[in-house]
């Protein structure tokens, strides 16, 4: 189509325009405002309990009570010590990718990729254990820390590069990247990596005790919850007092207004990356050091999808995610709970699934208005 | 050359649903809605599909059902990002989310229990003669042919109806197709619907032809591929076949591999489609560098009348 003919098209439709509708006048019409910030306060809140209903909804009709699943749920989650405790379990690599995609989302690189650089970021930390078994005990922590952040940056480069030179979408690759690496562990686990003495368990022998992340006393919750306060306060700080998170916050705001004040695109893109992956590298590394003590089939229960729905939750908010990991930890915990009454454990997949449509759904119905009609 | 048909004939058999799925999101990007919830709209299409199939015994309740269930998460997906203008990407991310953790739930009781069902064939006798063709399309099933059939009526439609140009219009410049009098909103609303109705289709494919027999998240992957293949095919339905045709290809020739047990472990053998498709993408983005994009142009921005630009 060519430029005059659209623009005969416009012309042509504003003199046929303005026609009055027919049907009854209302004093007060919606009127979407783009411009409007989205929703008030209470709104996520709301939008957990649409979810919840709608849910509800499905269960219900597969014959079941849905009061009874969700009081069990929360129960599981947040009804005893030892399920709060879990729940903080949860909450910590979920926090840490989710720090990790928000930082990506933040100028509209859409990572969905941290389930395959958590992964890749656990595969690193028990290399360390395997092919360096006589380092001094407590260099380990940190070399297996170093080791899987560096693993999930290199993971989230091979989402980056292919976008700022070769113009790939990274949605696709990072992706993609998630199934390579389940396919790497399922390899490593099941093959040469397998514990010998095992009994055919697809997983690496245990950690020795300077390999592992030490825990609050009596529970299985350990230090990792560290990494997660100070990545959260160092995300903060960066994007609150530094001239990387000005022009990150520009990029997000207006690529083409910072493109003209000479920021690279590209640049943040890669920067941005290796960021996002390294958090969900540590985030690996914490699992297989803090939770599991080896590397074993099934790292991850989708701690990285699940990642997106804590960043958006929070609005891409640090503060936040604290909330909100642990909110989202809770239904992970309480979707193992259900399994109890014989409901497959991704009824949590679903509620969280929900909560992030009626979220997204909310937040733009609160750009609706109410204008009197003149 | 044995090996070589029955590799055409696996390939085909395994590229049906991504071709379904890409059509299907063609239609919905030409648009200019971006649909990620392939996944999760394949998987509701595959478990709707496998319980009518299990209560009732009809294939063709079966499919009707895929067909409509993806429909409605299509009707969802057009409510969020066409009415209420949300981030299509998250938006279709949430829907997958929300179609994996719905379908394992409604799966639950029918997993791994296999389906005795069989697709009817188009027996073309008259074809078997023909060397290498012959074989292939003498004894296909009637949705292949429906796929085969859907190519070309969808590119005569995008390219040869005053219909297809509106819809390439709405996604290319909805504010100009708004004031040429064209509802974006519907034509919107009708696209994404019709795409998400063939991505069940394509979730139908898969349980009730490729693989019959439920599993949590049994397309595993093929609904990302498949969005992949919409970029590789540049929006065309033409080109949507050559590459579901060649993915599908890979995926059955990891698995002859795998059989031929050539000493490579399998797991790097699955790898193949996912590392490929990286590859291909690059290899597009390379050589259409210095040409102008051929995506839709208002692909994923929410048409608001009364914006300013």
């Amino acid at each position: 189509m060519s430029r005059n003919m659209m623009a005969e098209a416009i012309r042509g439709g504003k003199q046929a325009g303005r026609r009055a509708k027919a049907g009854p006048k209302l004093p007060f019409i919606l009127q979407f405002d783009p411009m409007k910030k989205g929703g008030p306060w209470w709104m996520p809140i709301a939008s957990v309990a649409a979810a919840l209903l709608l849910c509800a909804l499905f269960i219900w009709a597969n014959g079941m009570n849905p009061l009874t699943v969700y009081e069990k749920m929360a129960a599981g989650a947040f009804g005893s010590s030892f399920g709060i405790s879990e729940t903080l379990v949860k909450a910590i690599p979920l926090l840490l990718c989710g720090l990790g995609v928000a930082a990506a989302y933040r100028i509209s690189v859409w990572n969905i990729g941290a389930e395959g650089q958590l992964v890749v970021g656990a595969i690193a930390a028990t290399a360390v254990t395997i092919y360096w078994p006589n380092l001094p005990g407590a260099l380990y922590i940190p070399v297996m820390a170093a080791a899987g952040m560096a693993a999930g940056a290199v993971w989230g480069l091979f989402t980056a590069y292919p976008r700022t030179h070769f113009g790939v979408n990274e949605l696709i690759t990072s992706l993609m990247l998630n199934y390579v690496a389940l396919l790497l562990l399922d390899y490593l686990v099941f093959g040469p990596w397998r514990d010998p003495a095992g009994f055919n368990f697809p997983g690496t022998p245990l950690f020795s005790p300077e390999q592992q992340l030490m825990t609050f006393s009596g529970t299985r919750l350990h230090y990792g919850l560290l990494f997660a306060f100070v990545a959260v306060v160092l995300f903060a700080v960066f994007y609150g007092r530094t001239r990387w998170g000005y022009e990150m916050k520009l990029l997000g705001a207006n690529p083409l207004a910072a493109k003209y004040a000479g920021i690279s695109v590209s640049r943040h893109i890669i920067l941005v990356m290796l960021v996002s992956g390294g958090l969900a590298g540590l985030a690996g590394m914490s699992e297989v050091s803090g939770v599991s003590h080896r590397l074993m089939y099934g790292i991850s229960p989708g701690y990285g999808y699940t990642a997106i729905i804590v960043a958006w939750l929070a609005k891409l908010n640090p503060w936040g995610m604290m909330a909100t990991s642990l909110f989202v930890g809770g239904l992970i915990v309480g979707g193992y709970s259900v399994q109890t009454i014989g409901l497959p454990s991704s009824m949590s997949l679903m509620l969280q699934g929900a909560i992030l449509i009626c979220l997204i759904g909310g937040e733009m119905l609160g750009k609706y208005k109410l204008v009197r009609r003149r | 050359m044995d090996f070589f048909v029955n590799l055409v004939i696996a390939a085909i058999s395994s590229g049906t649903p991504l071709l379904f799925a890409v059509l299907g999101g063609i239609l919905s990007e030409r648009s200019g809605v971006v649909f990620l919830g392939a996944e999760g709209t394949m998987l509701i299409g595959a478990v709707v599909s496998c319980l009518a199939f299990v209560h009732t015994g009809s294939l063709t309740l079966a499919i009707a059902a895929a067909v409509g269930a993806a429909g409605a998460f299509g009707l969802a997906h057009a409510f969020l990002s066409v009415t209420l203008r949300a981030n299509q990407i998250v938006c279709g991310l949430a829907l997958t989310l929300f179609g994996t953790g719905l379908s394992a739930y409604l799966g639950k009781p029918v997993a791994g229990q296999a389906l005795a069902v069989s697709m009817p064939r188009v027996k073309l006798p008259w074809l078997e003669p023909i060397p290498f063709v012959g074989p292939i399309l003498a004894n296909l099933d009637i949705l292949v042919w429906l796929s085969f059939s859907l190519v070309i009526a969808l590119y005569l439609y995008m390219y040869k109806t005053s219909w297809g140009l509106h819809l390439r219009a709405v996604g290319d410049n909805p504010a100009t197709s708004d004031a040429m009098g064209l509802s974006v909103d519907r034509i919107r609303y009708v696209h994404v619907i019709a795409g998400s109705m063939l991505m069940g289709l394509a979730g139908a494919y898969l349980i009730l032809v490729y693989s019959p027999n439920w599993m949590e998240g049994m397309t595993s992957g093929r609904g990302w591929i498949a969005i992949a293949l919409i970029i590789l095919a540049g929006w065309n339905p033409l080109y949507a076949l050559g590459g579901a045709y060649l993915f599908g290809g890979l995926d059955a020739l990891g698995f002859r591999l795998q059989l031929m047990e050539i000493g490579i472990p399998s797991y790097f053998l699955k790898m193949l489609p996912y590392i490929v498709t990286i590859l291909v993408l690059m290899a597009a983005g390379w050589r259409g560098r210095n040409k102008p994009s051929i995506e839709p142009k208002a692909l994923g921005v929410p048409y608001v009348r009364e914006q300013r630009f």
